[in-house]
């Protein structure tokens, strides 16, 4: 049976080994071409925000800045549908207010009417999730060169970088380099897309959506609406809707990481302390301790004994 | 059971005189984790980790279990259900998040549990059936852990399941029927997530039931040692109860910690962000991996790039479930009968190149399959079929073993710290010595 066994782990590394020396080749003879994504797709730039590292918590006023971002410039193209009005008093409005905002919004909550069952809209509740402003798939993407703008609940857990990302996508904006249409031409931006180095193939169908300085207006007391610091705030506002435990865990985990690192202190001592005993036991003098080890080495050296 | 010392169950209070007459319970735990299992004194911290994967099974179950109040098995109201358990079920990010790091950590601790067995020897005769159970859990934990990533419905978990299911297909004739067969239709829609949430649901308590066999076939011989040398006499073991009870007890607690660390500082650390965007069966991932613990299998999987005779996704296919099936054949593959790898120079030095050879075999697998990580894993997967099937056989023919300590004992003399050291090899200086 070894022999067959032997066989089979043979096979499998010559058909392996065949498989690396056909691919080296191929690689040799021809080359994989370069392509503009490998080039020119930049990492996400650093961010760093309030909720951050093991201690992180909210800044509550930055994110009701960008709540208000998402509010004026975002959702009129993006649903936010795991979140609901009512889940806005956490970032410190009060029961007025919400309801304020959810009657005022822009869009309204599809529904059907008591008195002919026809299909109608009212405006939301506090309980309603943010509205998509498309009745459906179709339509958005009819709105968007077929392009379909994603919910915003989650797309900082949703995309590599997090928030980073949020942050350099809407900062990133620029001309098509030159030196990329020179050396691939066939990458040139297409119609109706925009060239953004921090998005995966380089164009996306979103326009710019932050696009000047005051864009939106902040109330008094806060900072300069540049676009920079739009993007930052937006970025922290979809930290919270997509992680909206981020405080508790990061309180709940600093108390149970405590607690754990106390019981295997104690842990650690009570097994000491019930070891002790055993540990002495085996311990009776023999030829392998070091102590007699030493001491037949020196026994050996003064008689001259090699080894 | 084991050794004739072990000591028989002494009922202290009437009450358990009373129950041990009529249902010996008692007696059993007394002489399974209790002060009746005699379990060698050299043990080092290698052998916490049975225990740990004990432990993040019952942690699985119970998150689990609760988490299965909540959820929702529909291909429309799946992924939602589990942001309904997120946001709005009271500490549900907390169950959530430990069922999804647990699942990861089970996979941790028990890589370190199988590596520890394949260096000190721990499949070896008397214990071949104890592997086995173990493999056949491994086997079990892998089932369990595909389908309940497929249940959050993101794009990974279906796309995962698309390519996993998709292995069958691979063989000729019955393949494609076979694969349909499983997931109840063309693609995974809600047949397969129904199905696989069942099964999901089924298979951890078979694995705890395989994990009573595993423990039961292991108390017969009793717990492999360091030095791999069978218990002689009473001198050379302590009961489990206190002793590793306490040593267990503060290991958990440490090990916890890690786990504690990242459940509630980087929860999605080990995940991957596509599986946060819901299901869509018309947008495949730019790269589709599988979560990490399964990363060694995926890159011998796509190392097979060559139709030679059979076409290269067979290969693929093949050697993936080879990959995991040689190993129930390593107690006749390994013929040596020194079964520490502390005893064994070439043996050592071959074990660390595997070590470092899986290793490898998951980076590529997490990496894109571009040709130089294809390349890398072709090379790393040749050395594991080879590392088995071939070396492992004719090291244990050839090699030249260090002398064995006469006993556990003799061996311990050494002091904890150098408890395996061959013997004829002297620990290193300062190794405690308390003078008796």
């Amino acid at each position: 049976m070894r022999y067959i066994l032997g066989l089979v782990g043979a096979v499998f590394s010559v058909v392996l080994l065949i498989s690396f020396f056909s691919n080296v080749s191929t690689y040799l003879t021809s080359p994989p071409p370069a392509t503009a994504e490998e080039e020119f797709h930049l990492h996400p730039k650093h961010l760093s925000l309030a909720s951050d590292g093991p201690f992180g918590k909210f800044d509550k006023k930055q994110i009701q800045r960008g709540f208000q971002i998402y509010k004026e410039v975002c959702s009129a193209c993006h649903s936010m549908n795991l979140v609901a009005f009512h889940d806005l008093e956490a970032l410190g409005y009060n029961e007025a207010e919400v309801k304020a905002i959810a009657n005022q919004w822009q869009t309204e909550v599809p529904t059907v009417n008591p008195e002919t069952g026809e299909a109608s809209t009212r405006k939301a509740l506090p309980s309603d999730r943010f509205p998509s402003p498309y009745a459906n798939e179709t339509a958005a993407r009819a709105a968007n060169n077929n392009a379909l703008p994603p919910d915003l609940s989650l797309i900082t857990k949703a995309r590599e970088g997090g928030a980073a990302y949020v942050y350099s996508l809407l900062t990133g904006y620029r001309q098509q380099p030159a030196e990329l249409i020179q050396k691939f031409p066939a990458s040139k931006t297409p119609q109706g897309l925009h060239y953004n180095p921090y998005f995966a193939n380089l164009n996306l169908a979103m326009p710019q959506p932050l696009t000047s300085d005051g864009q939106v207006t902040y109330a008094p007391g806060n900072p300069k609406p540049t676009v920079d610091q739009m993007a930052k705030d937006v970025a922290a506002f979809l930290v919270w809707t997509a992680q909206p435990d981020l405080e508790n865990r990061h309180a709940a985990g600093l108390s149970i990481a405590i607690f754990l690192l106390f019981a295997t202190i104690l842990g650690y001592l009570a097994y000491r302390q019930i070891w002790y005993e055993a540990k002495r036991a085996v311990r009776i003098t023999g030829p392998l301790e070091p102590e007699n080890q030493a001491k037949s080495r020196r026994a050996k050296a003064k008689q001259g004994v090699a080894g | 059971m084991s050794f004739s010392w072990a000591k028989p169950y002494e009922p202290k209070q009437p009450f358990m005189r009373w129950l041990d007459e009529r249902l010996p319970l008692p007696r059993l735990v007394y002489g399974a984790i209790g002060g009746g299992y005699p379990v060698p004194r050299n043990l080092n911290y290698w052998w916490n980790f049975g225990v740990l994967a004990g432990l993040f099974l019952t942690i699985q179950i119970v998150t689990g279990i609760v988490l299965a109040m909540w959820y929702f098995a529909s291909a429309d109201g799946a992924f939602n259900s589990v942001e309904h358990i997120m946001r709005d079920v009271n500490a549900g990010w907390a169950l959530r998040y430990i069922h999804m790091n647990g699942a990861s950590f089970f996979f941790i601790v028990t890589y370190i549990h199988i590596f520890r067995g394949l260096f000190y020897g721990s499949y070896k005769a008397p214990r071949e059936l104890v592997w086995m159970l173990g493999l056949v859990i491994y086997l079990l934990m892998m089932a369990t852990a595909f389908m309940g990533y497929v249940l959050p419905w993101g794009q990974m978990s279906y796309w995962g399941a698309q390519v996993i299911t998709g292995f069958f297909s691979a063989f000729p004739l019955v393949g494609e029927p076979v694969r349909v067969w499983l997931l109840g239709g063309y693609a995974p829609d809600q047949a397969a997530l129904t199905r696989f949430f069942s099964l999901h649901y089924l298979l951890p308590f078979v694995i705890a039931a395989v994990v009573v066999l595993h423990i039961w076939a292991l108390h017969i011989p009793g717990s492999s040692n360091p030095t791999g040398v069978d218990v002689k006499e009473e001198k050379d073991t302590l009961p489990f109860h206190p002793f590793y009870t306490a040593k267990d007890g503060w290991a958990a607690a440490a090990f916890l910690t890690v786990f504690a660390l990242f459940v509630y500082f980087a929860p999605n650390y080990l995940g991957h962000p596509d599986n946060y965007i819901p299901a869509n069966p018309l947008a495949t991932p730019a790269h589709i991996v599988p979560e990490w613990y399964f990363w060694p299998f995926y890159a011998i999987l796509r190392a097979f790039t060559v139709d030679f005779i059979l076409p290269a996704k067979l290969w693929g296919v093949l050697a993936m479930f080879s990959s995991i099936l040689i190993l129930f054949f390593l107690p006749w593959l390994d013929k040596s009968p020194v079964r520490s790898g502390s005893y064994r120079p070439v043996f050592k030095r071959f074990f660390l190149l595997l070590v470092l050879d899986v290793l490898i075999l998951g980076f590529c697998g997490g990496a894109p399959a571009t040709p130089l990580y294809v390349a890398i894993s072709q090379l790393a997967a040749a050395y594991y079929f080879a590392h088995f099937l071939i070396i492992l056989p004719l090291v244990s023919a050839f090699e030249r073993t260090l002398p064995l300590p006469d006993s556990i004992s003799s061996s311990a003399l050494h002091g904890e710290k150098k408890e395996a050291a061959p013997a004829g090899i002297t620990p290193r200086r300062g190794a405690t010595a308390i003078a008796e």
